[in-house]
């Protein structure tokens, strides 16, 4: 299809040491593409041993210059590998680096094909097709945009308060913004943390205070982000914050509003259930930042039109009920989202009977129980506040490793299995049976810690738990709760009575994660984690630049593992700051307005608001700089009218001749 | 003085609208014959093959070809045109694309005669088909030997240039008279060659003066089941496939205009490569549904998705004919 | 030449995000599969045009396969979906030209999905094996008899 064009094409075939030429014979293809392509443009067409060796390389960079070469193709590994090294030894010899295009005969043919005729003929196509692409290729530059030095954290958890302590201590400001009242996050809800057993909100406060108190730290607390426009170096976000109905500028933190409230709510989510708080409240005593808000759903003020206890006591005159909520319009250069995990709802597993059996308790509830400031004050106690227990079952893997709920391992469920274990022994005495599937601790003083764990006497059967029952069957269960469990070491079916049982329930996306995602512009893997731009070698990072994932919003993940995360993260965004400027790919949509007719059928396609339409004039217009090169418009226009860089479809086509040989003046009889 | 530039208009396998689109021009039939020597057109004047056979080569200098390439007659008399004309025209839909009658490119041509003469209105108790060939006392009778499929005029002889339309609009063809004329007189150049003439530069939208928004089409009606039909707001948005948005300008948005959703008959726009593709393309993407089973079930409301895109554009399109119809068995 | 199993020749689209980065892992992990398939990189398979696919069966493919995110995982959010609309559209337009819908394959996989990305290339190799080559755009012969088409009708459905 395309009209022979006086471009001079070089074609290099790798033989990439014998990965390739062990299967694919690259002299033929070398000849072959001289002989058979020539007409097309191949002036040359070599093969060397390893193309993306600086010989190699230079191999082309002289070609370009001796041979007035235009299009350059190298039948090597694959793009993803290799696209920019070939691309840049182009660009330093003079040749628009977009001119450059790589034909994969490693990954799509040498490593994947055993029959060497078949695997030579195929690379024969593959060459053909990227020789016909190159040469519709047009040179492009890249676009360069500065980069905004703000930075937007989407979740004040320790992840998250890492993260903006990193930035914000080197100098850039950082916008930090939490859905609850105070950051903290679910670490704030702990109890002790293994396996140093230092008390959770000890280690936390303090970074806590000094992100609330740092200088470069724009703490938005009771706030979501409603809009995200924009691109790396470049956002706008629109942030809601909620009303509290107290005016920060004169609330001193005194608390008498919390004292005098008369209403009381149970707090579902601080207190995980077990406790109460009032209408008007902080979450726990050390929130940062110190402000109540006020819930409106629970406030009789807001339901009746009476009491006002607050504003009655308050010493500042701080409450205000007619406070709105607010529309907070920001530009930031890097957002990182730090939005943490729900817990698995034991509820689901209903052999379980959590949510019936009174007295089988989840993870965070346990966590509350033990918690010194907690609702028990830190006794270890049954569902009627007062009995301790004198046996205490402890399952793991609730919900997860599980093809009925989460198939994934939740990473820090048998530490914690092993954490709640100890604090029983340490608080009660009782007996613990801890039933795990298999022991999972693998980090720095994890295994220690379960030793000493076994050597306080904890009893641990390796069974996955059938059921939860207070059917009693004997004398000994009656009153009790009876664990069902096969014995996998000792091959027996056992039956155990205990006073209290605690779920290890599993970590879960945020049940909004996909819509968050989608708000941001990332996407979620099946499971709903957000998706990383590699697993090994870039978990911080997603597709979508300027954007960063940290702490358990990428997967579960302990504390270290969290605060390491965030620092990444830190580093990448301080990276990009630094640079001042950001290179965009220059893969983009235009509109021919000419051509044009306004019919709009474009206008609904673009996920990232690139598209709009100009009323005055009829016609669409594309903005390069939020345009992502998807090329789903392109495809669309019925018109044609829209064209797509680096993927246009004059090289798509040719690629298609290509690639069926189409392009041969004769058609060589190519099997397969 | 010089002798008038030749010109001929003929007719191939199409309906004989073009021909009357082209009387339609009224008056300007005067300036037609002021400037030109019609020297071959059948519907208007007697002529006979050996006339032309007989005239020389590129002597003809303007030839508005309509009709597609049906039979061999149609090939032969389009190669002779081609032979002994300047510039020959491909004329109105027919000969662009294919037409109406390319949509015979959707059945074996064994099953259409079969129909024709069989079938439905037909009575043929004794199975009598037409042959090509037949011996009277006087010397052997031929009449034209049907091919395969249809072909548009340019996948027969070198075309100069395509008009469009179903028929072209007769102000398009007076727009591309005076043009023809001005160049005759020197006032103003030929387009280049393989140009499409009597046409907008975007496609039918743009002539369209119905309200247009962003689209997210829930379902698709034949627009006799939508009562009323909202004279101000653009019909695909109600439901109707109209495919204005593929096809290429220059009627004023003739059928838009009237009420009824536009049918293609311009064919594509500038650079397209195959219409149906976009109206493929144009109509799916804006289908507000994710899944297979809910797409399928507004899909289902176009009974015939392959005439609703290939209507006027078969076989000018890429795979031109169905399977059957052409597959050498 | 009857003796000769057909080979067939298929065209595939993939996604440069996932479904590419699919094949390649089934590259690196060394699994094997079947050569007939010679794959092409957009950057999402939104950018599929119908006419890339009406290119390729046109051209000499005997089958046209489009792979991408699985939808929900679109590095571009949603633009999966497009192709699936697409997909399904010229599908219907296909099977009108009696060309068999089985011909061209819709096939999500995710960057993780190597194995999935082999078998399924396979699996549809020998889908199209078995419906044999389509060996469109042999050039139109005249008819020489009119008769024997007419008469070949009982082979020829309505």
């Amino acid at each position: 299809m395309s009209e022979k064009k006086n471009e001079r094409v070089g074609v290099y075939v790798c033989h990439c040491g014998s990965n390739i030429a062990g299967v694919v014979d690259v002299v033929d293809v070398a000849k072959w593409a001289q002989e058979k392509l020539g007409p097309q443009g191949v002036i040359i067409a070599r093969e060397y041993k390893f193309m993306c060796s600086s010989l190699g390389q230079e191999l082309i960079q002289k070609d370009i210059k001796e041979l007035g070469l235009t299009r350059i193709v190298v039948a090597a590994c694959s793009p993803h590998l290799h696209e920019k090294t070939f691309r840049t030894a182009a660009k330093n010899a003079g040749l628009n680096p977009y001119l450059v295009e790589l034909a994969s005969i490693r990954e799509q043919v040498s490593w994947v094909h055993t029959d060497k005729a078949v695997a030579t003929a195929k690379s024969k196509a593959v060459v053909s097709g990227a020789v016909s692409r190159v040469i519709e290729n047009v040179a492009l530059d890249e676009i360069k945009v500065p980069i905004n030095p703000n930075t937007l954290i989407v979740g004040g958890g320790i992840a998250g308060i890492q993260s903006a302590l990193e930035i914000a201590n080197a100098g850039f400001h950082v916008y930090l913004v939490e859905r609850e009242p105070s950051i903290g996050g679910h670490m704030a809800q702990f109890d002790k943390t293994f396996p140093t057993l230092d008390c959770s909100a000890c280690i936390l406060t303090p970074r806590m205070v000094e992100a609330g108190t740092h200088p470069n730290i724009t703490l938005l607390t009771w706030s979501e982000v409603v809009k995200v426009t924009g691109f790396v170096g470049n956002f706008n976000v629109t942030i809601k914050k909620k009303a509290r109905f107290v005016n920060e500028e004169l609330c001193t933190g005194c608390g008498i509003c919390q004292e005098k409230c008369p209403k009381k709510v149970i707090d579902e989510v601080y207190e995980a259930g077990l406790g109460y708080r009032k209408a008007v409240y902080t979450p726990f005593a050390q929130a940062v930042p110190n402000f109540p808000v006020m819930d409106k759903e629970n406030c009789t003020y807001f339901i009746k039109g009476t009491c006002k206890a607050c504003e009655k006591f308050c010493p500042t005159g701080a409450i205000d009920f007619k406070q709105e909520d607010q529309l907070i319009n920001i530009d930031v250069g890097n957002i990182v989202l730090a939005t943490g995990y729900d817990l698995f709802d034991a509820r689901r597993v209903s052999n379980y009977g959590y949510g019936r059996l009174p007295n089988v308790f989840t993870s965070l509830e346990f966590e509350r129980l033990s918690n010194a400031a907690g609702p028990t004050s830190g006794n270890i106690v049954l569902r009627d506040g007062k009995t301790a227990p004198k046996s205490v079952g402890i399952i793991h893997c609730v919900g997860s490793r599980d093809k009925n709920f989460n198939n994934y391992c939740s990473v820090i469920c048998c530490m914690q299995g092993l954490k709640f274990a100890h604090l029983v022994h340490e608080r009660t005495g009782a007996t613990v049976y801890n039933f795990y599937i298999d022991m999972r601790t693998a980090y720095k003083a994890y295994d220690e810690f379960y030793q000493r764990v076994l050597e306080e006497g904890t009893l641990f059967v390796r069974g996955k738990v059938a059921e939860v029952t207070n059917a009693a069957r004997y004398e000994s269960e009656k009153g009790k709760l009876v664990i069902q469990v096969e014995d996998t070491l000792v091959g027996k079916q056992r039956r155990i009575p205990v006073d209290m049982v605690i779920l290890s329930s599993g970590l879960q996306p945020r049940h909004d994660a996909k819509e968050v995602g989608k708000l941001f512009g990332i996407s979620c893997s099946m499971d709903g984690w957000f998706t990383e731009k590699h697993p090994k070698l870039d978990p911080v990072a997603t597709m979508t630049e300027g954007i960063y994932i940290v702490g358990c919003a990428q997967g579960p993940k302990d504390i270290p593992s969290s605060v390491a995360q965030g620092a990444a993260a830190s580093a990448r965004v301080l990276d990009k700051i630094l640079q001042k400027e950001v290179a965009l790919e220059p893969i983009k949509a235009s509109v021919d307005q000419e051509m044009c007719s306004g019919c709009r059928i474009c206008n609904g396609l673009c996920p990232f608001n690139a598209i709009t339409f100009l009323e005055d004039r009829m016609v669409t217009e594309i903005n390069p700089a939020l345009c992502q090169g998807c090329g789903t418009c392109v495809a669309a226009c019925p018109a044609g009218a829209i064209s797509g860089t680096g993927f246009s479809n004059e090289q798509i086509i040719a690629q298609i001749d290509g690639l069926l040989l189409r392009n041969l003046e004769i058609q060589e009889a190519v099997p397969a | 003085m010089n002798p008038k530039p030749k010109f001929a208009m003929y007719w191939a396998a199409s309906c004989g609208g073009c021909e009357i689109a082209v009387l339609n021009i009224h008056e300007k039939i005067l300036d037609v014959d002021a400037n030109f020597e019609v020297v071959f057109w059948p519907v208007a004047m007697d002529a006979k093959y050996k006339d032309v056979e007989a005239m020389e080569d590129g002597s003809i200098l303007l030839t508005l070809f309509n009709g597609g390439i049906r039979n061999d007659e149609n090939e032969h008399i389009a190669k002779l045109l081609r032979q002994k004309s300047k510039i020959l025209v491909a004329f109105g839909s027919c000969a662009c694309e294919g037409c109406i009658p390319g949509l015979a490119n959707l059945s074996p041509v064994g099953e259409i005669v079969h129909t024709a003469f069989n079938t439905l209105t037909t009575d043929n108790p004794h199975e009598i088909y037409p042959r090509t060939t037949f011996d009277v006392p006087e010397g052997e009778l031929h009449i034209p030997k049907l091919s395969k499929v249809l072909r548009p005029l340019d996948q027969v002889v070198d075309v100069d240039y395509y008009m469009p339309g179903c028929p072209p609009e007769s102000h398009q063809i007076a727009a591309v008279i005076d043009l023809v004329i001005d160049v005759l007189h020197g006032k103003a150049n030929l387009p280049p060659k393989g140009a499409t003439i009597g046409v907008g530069n975007s496609t039918v939208c743009d002539e369209c003066p119905r309200t247009r928004n962003i689209k997210f089409i829930k379902e698709f009606k034949r627009i006799q089941d939508i009562a009323p039909v909202d004279p101000n707001l653009c019909l695909l948005e109600q439901g109707i496939p109209c495919n204005g948005p593929a096809t290429r300008s220059g009627c004023n948005s003739r059928c838009p205009n009237a009420g009824a959703q536009c049918i293609g008959c311009y064919g594509p726009a500038e650079g397209v490569m195959d219409y149906g593709a976009r109206l493929i393309t144009a109509f799916s993407s804006v289908i507000d549904a994710n899944t297979p089973a809910e797409i399928e079930h507004i899909l289902d409301g176009i009974p015939d998705p392959t005439g609703q895109v290939y209507r006027f554009n078969l076989a000018g399109s890429l795979l031109k004919a169905s399977q059957d119809a052409w597959k050498v068995k | 030449m009857t003796d000769k199993i057909f080979e067939p020749t298929i065209i595939g689209f993939t996604c440069n995000w996932c479904s590419y980065r699919a094949s390649d892992l089934a590259g690196t992990a060394r699994m094997k599969y079947a050569p007939n398939v010679r794959l092409i990189r957009m950057m999402c398979s939104g950018r599929l045009d119908p006419t890339f696919v009406l290119r390729a069966l046109s051209g000499g493919a005997d089958g046209v396969m489009i792979t991408g995110c699985h939808p929900g995982e679109c590095h571009y959010i949603e633009q999966n979906y497009k192709a699936l609309r697409r997909f399904l559209l010229l599908r219907r337009v296909l099977a009108g030209l009696g060309i068999e819908p089985e011909r061209v394959k819709l096939v999500w996989a995710s960057a993780a999905e190597g194995a999935r990305f082999a078998s399924e290339t396979t699996a549809f190799v020998e889908e199209i094996r078995k419906l044999g080559p389509l060996n469109w755009g042999k050039p139109v012969a005249q008819l020489e008899n009119l008769q024997e088409e007419i008469s070949k009708l009982e082979e020829v459905s309505a």
